[in-house]
């Protein structure tokens, strides 16, 4: 019997009142974004902040909680972008997105910092039970930065993988681990770098004594890349359906997946609001055009804070609805 | 040249060559703008639409005069009206809905619309603005306006089959706005298309809209396109296909690194080139400012060429946007006497292209 997860990637938009407050007590430039040593004012807000998302989730009926990383002005480069040995320099596109991101860039030997740890810590006191860990998985997080320091590219990997695993290594118990991996498919490692790939996102998989979940976005994986993923040890790969469904599809036929899956199902870059049950006929169409699985992680197919507040609040809700759908059919 | 362009010249031009001046459009506000504005959203204030409307007019009369001014050939209001460049038309457009902030970086936000509905013509959106400047300015008046692309780009669309779809119909209606401007009086248009830059795959897309919007505009009408902070070389020269007489583009902030694209093949349309950085909150001195206008010579000749900021300036401190424009104006005629002196050897045009 298939288990339906509810569950989202993370990075949430900010309660509109913490825009605000954050704003005023930060500025707009990009010497005023997020160092990781902010004044008690700044953290107190992102405190309360981060209590209500908490509260969002609890209250929509989430099988998983997220921390909602709402500190992360620089995306999935975040635990970068506070980390010593690294200058944060100019502001770059993010993906093909109108977002961006301050570049960063490595001068020296990356040690972990524990802000994402601290980041759970804190959500801990306050989720009984289904807190779910984000990091940027090793590949895009190497995408995402510049290295100045470690001179090749395998060498640059081997290290992000070594300080994301430290990084998880400090994290309290968590259920779950999302490692956000869109860089394996916006800009796909060529020979070689598809395996390094996926041995890095083992090494940070390995870290953590939870579910661990390889999750892709904005397209499907290439034939190849996916091959190499299947090899990592992760208990689930993530898929983005709304992107791509037809390649996706075709690529479990001929590869297979693990025994659980992760499915983006809900647009977390439209407003357009989801029903539960037309995300429960998307799972249904998924599990019948490849296998059935222990447990399908029903979750948003990328980031959430794309949205205004209410429409992300919507689409949790009709995740969270979709999974009680099944339980009830069940 | 290409394009209407010589009814932009002023009477009393002191020199032979013309460099045709201008602004982008943006232009920062005064304080007691913003204020006023403050004013008309406090419920408990006792400062009505009657009031908000005269401080529009006094902003739009204030920041046209300080355009004319700085020595600008051709000016705007600085769009004293307009809060932002998608949220403005969006509100005017039926269709359109608004949900709330969203982020664009750091502490950055916009109020993103969604489409939740076939858009459709409904209230003016530029007419009346229009209409105001030109009645307070000397000098020519362009309009900027948000091209369809962008408006679609920069927007959440909950109902069009693709983005595709929708910028078609939004370019139909730009194509409605634009005849109307025409007939109040407007000689120069330009559609601002910054999504291209983020995504230059779509420049076919872009065309299609461009044909959409310059159907039975008039001859003597002159549209520009302006598009800034992209990898122009994803889009030139496919762009020259486009039915306009001017391209507008951003290249002091990259220090002229995407020059070379434009000179690889030949310009063939009028270029507005930037010549003051716009996020650099200090104003360029007179003889930095000519070095770049000489640049923008290595492309076309003096004639093809306009010359502008890099992009709107709303951002920037108002005395160094005003600095900014009446230096540059000076550089553009101080240029424009070493060419008619003979001292400057011009390196593009037909002569350049011919080889």
């Amino acid at each position: 019997m298939t288990q339906v997860v509810s569950t989202t990637p993370g990075l949430f938009p900010l309660p509109d009142w913490a825009k605000d407050e954050l704003s005023d007590l930060k500025g707009h430039q990009k010497t005023d974004l997020i160092s990781g040593d902010e004044s008690a004012e700044i953290t107190d807000a992102y405190d309360r902040a981060r209590r209500e998302v908490l509260d969002v989730q609890t209250d929509a009926g989430l099988d998983r909680v997220v921390e909602g990383q709402l500190r992360w002005d620089d995306m999935i480069a975040h635990p970068l972008a506070v980390a010593d040995s690294v200058d944060t320099r100019g502001i770059v596109r993010y993906y093909d997105n109108n977002n961006f991101y301050r570049e960063p860039v490595v001068t020296g030997d990356l040690e972990a910092t524990g802000d994402v740890a601290a980041e759970l810590d804190a959500a801990a006191e306050h989720v009984d039970s289904g807190l779910q860990a984000v990091l940027p998985g090793p590949y895009s997080l190497a995408d995402l930065a510049t290295d100045e320091h470690y001179g090749d590219e395998a060498a640059f990997l081997d290290a992000i993988a070594a300080f994301l695993a430290d990084e998880a290594g400090q994290f309290p118990d968590v259920e779950t681990l999302f490692l956000l991996e869109p860089s394996l498919v916006e800009n796909a490692p060529g020979d070689g770098a598809d395996e390094r790939a996926s041995e890095a996102i083992d090494q940070v998989a390995n870290a953590v004594d939870a579910d661990v979940v390889a999750h892709t976005y904005w397209g499907a994986i290439e034939e190849k890349v996916y091959a190499h993923l299947m090899d990592a040890d992760v208990d689930a790969i993530g898929f983005d359906l709304i992107a791509d469904h037809e390649q996706t599809v075709y690529n479990v036929q001929e590869y297979g997946t693990k025994d659980s899956v992760a499915l983006g199902l809900v647009d977390g870059q439209n407003t357009l609001v989801e029903t539960p049950e037309t995300i429960r006929e998307r799972i249904d169409w998924f599990a019948d055009q490849t296998t059935d699985y222990d447990t399908v992680y029903a979750t948003a197919n990328t980031e959430l804070f794309y949205l205004p507040v209410n429409k992300f609040e919507a689409k949790l809700s009709a995740l969270a609805d979709a999974a009680e759908l099944e339980e009830v059919q069940a | 040249m290409t394009g209407p362009r010589e009814q932009f010249k002023p009477a009393d031009h002191p020199n032979d060559h013309f460099l045709l001046t201008t602004v982008v459009g943006s232009y920062p506000k005064p304080k007691w703008h913003d204020r006023a504005r403050e004013l008309f959203e406090d419920e408990d204030a006792d400062f009505g639409s009657d009031e908000w409307e005269e401080a529009k007019d006094d902003a739009a009369r204030l920041i046209t005069e300080e355009h004319e001014r700085s020595g600008l050939d051709v000016v705007v209001d600085g769009e004293m009206r307009r809060n932002e460049m998608v949220e403005y038309f969006a509100e005017r457009i039926d269709g359109y809905e608004f949900n709330g902030r969203v982020k664009v970086w750091g502490h950055n936000y916009y109020d993103k619309p969604s489409v939740t509905d076939e858009v459709e013509y409904d209230e003016e959106w530029l007419v009346s603005e229009y209409e105001f400047t030109s009645s307070v300015a000397s000098r020519p008046v362009k309009v900027p306006i948000t091209g369809p692309y962008t408006l679609a780009n920069w927007a959440f669309n909950e109902v069009y089959e693709d983005e595709e779809a929708l910028a078609y119909d939004l370019a139909d209606l730009v194509n409605e706005e634009i005849e109307a401007l025409v007939e109040a009086g407007a000689r120069y248009i330009q559609i601002d298309e910054p999504a291209l830059a983020t995504t230059p795959d779509d420049h076919a897309i872009v065309g299609e809209c461009l044909e959409r919007i310059a159907d039975e505009v008039p001859d003597d009408v002159r549209l520009g396109l302006h598009v800034c902070y992209g990898d122009y070389s994803r889009i030139y020269p496919e762009i020259l296909d486009y039915p306009v007489h001017e391209f507008d583009l951003e290249l002091a902030n990259g220090d002229y690194e995407q020059l070379d694209v434009f000179k690889e093949h030949e310009f063939t349309k009028d270029f507005a080139m930037g010549v003051t950085d716009v996020h650099v909150a200090e104003v360029e001195s007179v003889e930095e400012i000519k070095e770049n206008i000489k640049k923008g010579l290595e492309v076309v000749p003096p004639e093809r060429l306009t010359v502008s900021p890099d992009c709107g300036v709303k951002l920037l401190p108002r005395e160094v946007a005003y600095g900014k424009m009446a230096n540059m104006v000076q550089a553009a005629r101080e240029i424009e006497e070493e060419l008619d002196a003979g001292e400057i050897d011009l390196v593009a045009g037909p002569e350049a292209s011919a080889d």
